[in-house]
């Protein structure tokens, strides 16, 4: 055992010290940073854009008296729902030519003005690109309403905040076990086509001769993996130290706006990295075997598309646990290995209790170990062999073999 | 000082050794015994199964039949500690420094990282390199990256060391540097297995070979042994033409330029001076030659693994 622990971390040393110390490490972390950054700026960008160009502006043309109380009837709504949500009024005094005004603010553009209100309160005629059920004509009568008769104030309602409610908690808590296991989908999605190609050195430099004539190919498996494990922890550092000060700086509140996990914050944090890594481990081992077995870069690039697919699936199969711990779907979801670490993730989120986790690692730990012995098995048999390969069997029968 | 030397025992023993693939018999009945501290070929042609061979004795495959036996280890991944491998395909990290590329190969055999670096740097001074201790071994020559993969292979002293071809692609001063080494390492107590097409190599190292071909174990012995089972080479010159003399020349006897060339009589050397004297052949000049490991691995091979070993082709 100590040698085969031995000869794992000769490799995993070999491994993480050429992968880390590479020139290539640093776009590796700051890989899923690019599309965070360049998605934060251009969606604050666009928000800013929308917020601007879809926003509907109406131009309110009425006697001042008139567009007073509409404007303030405006400010009282606005003061319940938000400003941001109710439509934009700009106000003109009526000219003569009050056709020929409506046309012009319609064609002008500057305020890109959806719809021109005219007429007085008691006989108000909304012109544009509007329909009557339009959501901003409703707003537009129920402003026109309170302008006409505004309502009497309305005691003071007395909130009491609770910390949480059944309802919502259960919801916030199924959001985090989301977002966990997004997190956790997104995170093995990356580093599948590396661990796929992680033999290939190996076989094109020839050197895999000298490593199997010199420690078992079980240890090689299990060396590689962990230290692609152990550079990928590197890179989740690295990636949750940036996400969470991301989230801090741009949501009110931060990571305390997630709900607190059933298991609570450190007992959900320290699963997720377990869970992690058995998801990796599970993962990388079925793509390290299947990688194996391919000779050229050309080959994993060809395999790396329906890994991808297979992995998607897989997701979609975690994802039936969320809501429904319990549900025969998300027990099925559980025992199947490749999903069982997402799966309990999300569990670990939504439902108290420890030793279903327990037994769970157990589970992953054991397929772990079955599929790397099958991949080391399989690789010994298929790729460290000279000579042709056996012919294909048709028909339970070798071709070409007489008959 | 000698490594544990087994003088006395046998490093490698390999059983009717069988190997398939598919429908293809690579190996088939292979049996040999390699003397521990000794210097032991495998010779055939490419193709024959002689890296089939060497992979099953070092554990890489195993066979589909029969036992091996390294280092009084029944699985040869036991020994590996001991055992030191370069493989016909050499390769090597090309990122790697050349100093961390033997002590990485070390370290697989069990040799501490900072003991196997010590020990690479003195090994790269030995062997000229000492100056490309640090470099990766992308820039190295061709020539030089394969001596850095020799010392990986001996860098944690081995007690048995296997070579597949280590003579490939090597000019003639680097293959009389191996040469030496392989020497050097046997003279320290190694067992040293090589398989090798080019059969002057085998004859001015090994003391015991094996001739492999189709699979199968030809010959496995001496060289003495081998060269022994062809009688002498005669070569004659006579400044007569014709005579009685002729009678003492055997049928199958071939004529080189004025020589005649035969094997030695069963009767040998005297009986056949005396008839040669006595018929009158008036001896110009006459020589017993002593049958080349060409020779002997022709006789024993055959004419077309001969040939096959000359080209370098596999044999089908």
């Amino acid at each position: 055992m100590m040698r085969f622990i031995r000869s794992a971390f000769v490799i995993a040393r070999r491994d993480f010290s050429a992968t880390v110390l590479s020139k290539t490490f640093l776009f590796f972390l700051l890989g899923p940073l690019f599309p965070l950054l360049l998605g934060g700026a251009f969606g604050s960008i666009g928000a800013r854009v929308a917020s601007r160009t879809e926003r509907p502006v109406v131009a309110v043309v009425m006697p001042p008296e008139d567009s007073a109380r509409i404007a303030a009837a405006r400010n009282r709504l606005a003061g319940a729902i938000g400003d941001e949500a109710l439509v934009t009024l700009v106000y003109y005094d009526p000219e003569r030519d009050l056709a020929g005004q409506q046309k012009h603010l319609l064609a002008s553009g500057g305020p890109p003005v959806r719809a021109v209100l005219t007429g007085r309160l008691g006989s108000p005629h909304l012109a544009g690109d509007i329909r009557a059920d339009d959501p901003t004509a409703r707003q537009l009568d129920l402003i026109l309403r309170d302008a006409v008769s505004p309502a009497a104030p309305a005691p003071p309602l007395n909130v009491s905040p609770a910390a949480a409610a059944s309802g919502s908690l259960a919801k916030d808590r199924a959001l985090t076990g989301q977002i966990g296991q997004v997190a956790l989908f997104f995170l093995t999605l990356m580093l599948s086509t590396m661990v796929l190609s992680q033999l290939i050195e190996e076989k094109s430099n020839k050197i895999i001769e000298v490593i199997a004539a010199a420690i078992p190919i079980d240890a090689m498996f299990v060396g590689k993996l962990f230290a692609m494990l152990a550079a990928s922890v590197l890179g989740l550092v690295v990636w949750i130290g940036a996400g969470a000060f991301l989230i801090q700086l741009i949501s009110r509140g931060g990571v305390q706006t997630l709900a607190v996990p059933a298991v609570g914050w450190p007992g959900f944090l320290s699963l997720a990295i377990l869970y992690f890594g058995m998801n990796y481990l599970l993962l990388g081992a079925v793509f390290m075997t299947i990688g194996a077995q391919a000779s050229t870069a050309r080959e994993v690039q060809t395999m790396s598309m329906p890994v991808t697919f297979g992995q998607v699936l897989i997701f979609g199969f975690a994802s039936t646990a969320i809501g429904s711990a319990n549900s025969p779907e998300a027990l099925a979801a559980a025992i199947f290995p490749l999903s069982s670490p997402m799966v309990m993730l999300a569990r670990a989120a939504e439902q108290p209790g420890w030793w279903p986790h327990a037994a769970a690692l157990l589970w992953q730990g054991l397929w772990v170990t079955l599929i790397l012995k099958l991949g080391a098995r399989l690789f010994r048999k298929t790729v460290l062999k000279s000579g042709p390969r056996p012919k294909r069997r048709w028909f339970g029968r070798r071709a070409g073999a007489p008959g | 000082m000698l490594r544990q030397a087994q003088h006395q025992g046998i490093a490698v023993e390999a059983t009717d050794l069988v190997k398939d693939f598919g429908e293809t018999r690579a190996v088939d009945g292979v049996s040999l015994e390699v003397p521990a501290g000794s210097i032991y070929g495998l010779l055939g042609p490419n193709g024959a199964g002689k890296t089939t061979t060497l992979r099953i004795l070092l554990g890489i495959i195993d066979p589909s039949s029969g036992t091996r036996r390294v280092l009084g280890h029944e699985h040869p991944l036991d020994a590996a500690a001991e055992v030191g491998y370069l493989p016909e395909e050499r390769g090597l990290y090309p990122a790697m420094h050349a100093r961390d590329a033997i002590a990485f190969v070390g370290a697989l055999r069990g040799l501490p990282l900072r003991e196997g670096r010590r020990r690479a740097d003195q090994l790269l001074k030995e062997h000229n390199l000492g100056d490309w201790a640090r470099k990766p071994i992308r820039t190295l020559s061709k020539g030089m990256a394969q001596t850095v993969q020799l010392l990986g292979t001996i860098i944690h002293k081995p007690r048995l060391i296997v070579l597949d071809e280590p003579f490939a692609g090597l000019d003639a001063i680097n293959q009389g540097r191996l040469e030496e080494l392989i020497r050097r390492e046997a003279r320290e107590g190694a067992t040293i297995i090589f398989s090798t097409h080019v059969i002057a190599h085998a004859e001015r190292l090994c003391e015991r070979i094996a001739i492999i071909a189709k699979g199968k174990v030809a010959f496995e012995g001496r060289v003495d042994e081998a060269r022994g089972r062809l009688r002498p080479i005669v070569r004659l010159r006579t400044r007569a033409d014709d005579g009685p003399w002729r009678a003492a020349i055997p049928q199958s006897a071939r004529r080189e330029g004025d020589e005649y060339v035969f094997e030695l009589p069963e009767g040998g050397p005297e009986p056949l001076l005396k008839a040669l004297i006595d018929g009158g052949a008036g001896i110009e000049t006459l020589a017993i030659e002593r049958p080349g490991l060409h020779d002997a691995f022709v006789a024993i091979a055959g004419d077309s693994a001969a040939a096959a070993m000359a080209t370098g082709e596999a044999v089908g």
